[in-house]
């Protein structure tokens, strides 16, 4: 696509909430032997994931950080003119989620809503949706939820998933203020790959049935899964992002006029440590400027970036810095974001 | 090519031994789906190209890829 640009709008805020059940990767062996698991977890560089409890939803987790947010920045909820939610565990098919939390966050029926979804590279999505709507003068503020229970999508029983995914949710305070100068986003998508990461059964396509939640081996590994369950190609995944991925990010640092040099943090999606290692290897990164929260909690999808600004960055983000964001998965869909961040208020992580 | 292909597939597989063009390297100790990681890895560095899954399957033995190999570049 062309790139979308935009001036003086930005996130002035950021708070995230996590489970407070933290899962020791290396001790998760009830499927398989301790030394399969070892190698996959050194490997893999997720040594902790969060788990939501049973009665937790991905809203909930943006629904704290939200409340975190708004509260310690004390901002008036009737401002709020847009409300996103950004999911693929939303709480039910229908209503949107984004709608049941303009009512609990306690946000004005003036309030617009609408859900988006999209897996690893929603976050960037969404911002840019975000900016959009605040180049109407009439939208004051937006707020940008993005919340996971990825853990949930997946077979504990299926190697190649069951060790990678956690849970999670942020909260991101969108507003229009000369600090933040320009920003650029560049958005991209290939659904020739959707069988590339993919749960086969349970939309309107192949619904819910007794056929579809039997388990069954699904590979010569012994791997076993649901039609229910998400499942990947990591080998064919990794291709795409080596193909994709610097191709894309070459495009956003010309289209923003930007030298590698310029870019304080680089922040990229967390998939795995070795897929993110090479990544930041062929493009020839400094590891300083590339946080890393995957060792603590694992691939949350869209909301990994986000987290790891919160976990990474908490006290970098007050002072004026220039980001480089690189969100790609599940579609396959891919996009990428540079932008200034200048007093961002960061509120501490929040557990729930 | 030859040579140098072997020695950059033992590095990224950490195979110690002896490689073989006719070896089937799904027979490995050290092939596993995480090797496969390092093998994408090492096309990607060395050769700059992704052979994809589709594909692979097809290739047996270290002949083949390095034909693949070949095809690719």
């Amino acid at each position: 696509m062309a790139t979308m640009n935009f001036s003086r709008i930005g996130i002035s805020g950021l708070a995230a909430a996590v489970p407070r059940n933290t899962i020791n990767n290396y001790e998760y062996t009830e499927h398989f032997p301790a030394a399969d698991v070892k190698e996959i977890v050194d490997k893999t560089g997720i040594k902790e994931r969060r788990f939501a409890e049973a009665q937790h939803c991905a809203s909930d987790f943006c629904f704290a950080a939200a409340e975190k947010l708004l509260t310690e920045k004390e901002v008036d909820r009737s401002e709020i003119d847009l409300l996103i939610f950004v999911s693929q565990t939303p709480d039910y098919r229908m209503p949107a989620t984004s709608v049941v939390l303009q009512h609990r966050l306690g946000l004005p029926k003036s309030t617009a809503a609408f859900d988006i979804n999209l897996g690893c590279s929603a976050f960037i999505y969404g911002l840019s949706t975000a900016y959009a709507f605040m180049q109407n003068p009439g939208f004051k503020k937006v707020l940008l939820l993005d919340g996971e229970t990825r853990s949930r999508v997946y077979s504990a029983k299926d190697r190649k998933t069951a060790f990678l995914f956690g849970d999670g949710g942020v909260a991101a305070l969108i507003e229009r203020d000369d600090r933040f100068g320009e920003s650029f986003f560049s958005l991209h998508s290939d659904g020739a790959r959707e069988n590339l990461i993919k749960m086969d059964a349970g939309g309107y396509r192949n619904p819910s049935s007794p056929e579809t939640l039997r388990e069954k081996v699904v590979d010569e590994h012994g791997n076993i899964r649901t039609d229910e369950h998400g499942y990947m190609n990591g080998a064919d995944v990794f291709n795409f992002v080596l193909r994709e991925i610097p191709k894309n990010i070459r495009s956003i640092l010309e289209a923003s006029g930007s030298d590698p040099a310029d870019i304080d943090y680089w922040l990229f999606h967390q998939a795995n440590m070795y897929m993110n290692n090479y990544l930041l290897k062929k493009l020839k990164l400094d590891s300083e400027k590339v946080p890393i929260s995957l060792d603590k909690f694992g691939n949350t999808s869209s909301v990994s970036i986000p987290i790891t600004m919160v976990s990474e960055l908490q006290d970098q983000l007050v002072t004026r810095k220039k980001l480089l964001l690189s969100g790609f998965g599940v579609g396959m869909s891919w996009a990428s974001a540079v932008l200034n961040l200048d007093n961002c208020h960061i509120p501490d992580l929040v557990e729930i | 090519m030859q040579q140098q292909f072997i020695d950059a597939f033992k590095e990224a597989l950490e195979i110690e031994g002896g490689v073989q063009l006719t070896d089937n390297f799904r027979d490995y100790d050290e092939w596993d789906s995480l090797a496969r990681l390092s093998l994408i890895a090492m096309l990607d560095d060395e050769y700059g190209i992704q052979i994809e899954d589709a594909k692979f399957e097809q290739l047996k033995t270290v002949g083949d890829l390095i034909a693949a190999v070949e095809q690719a570049a």
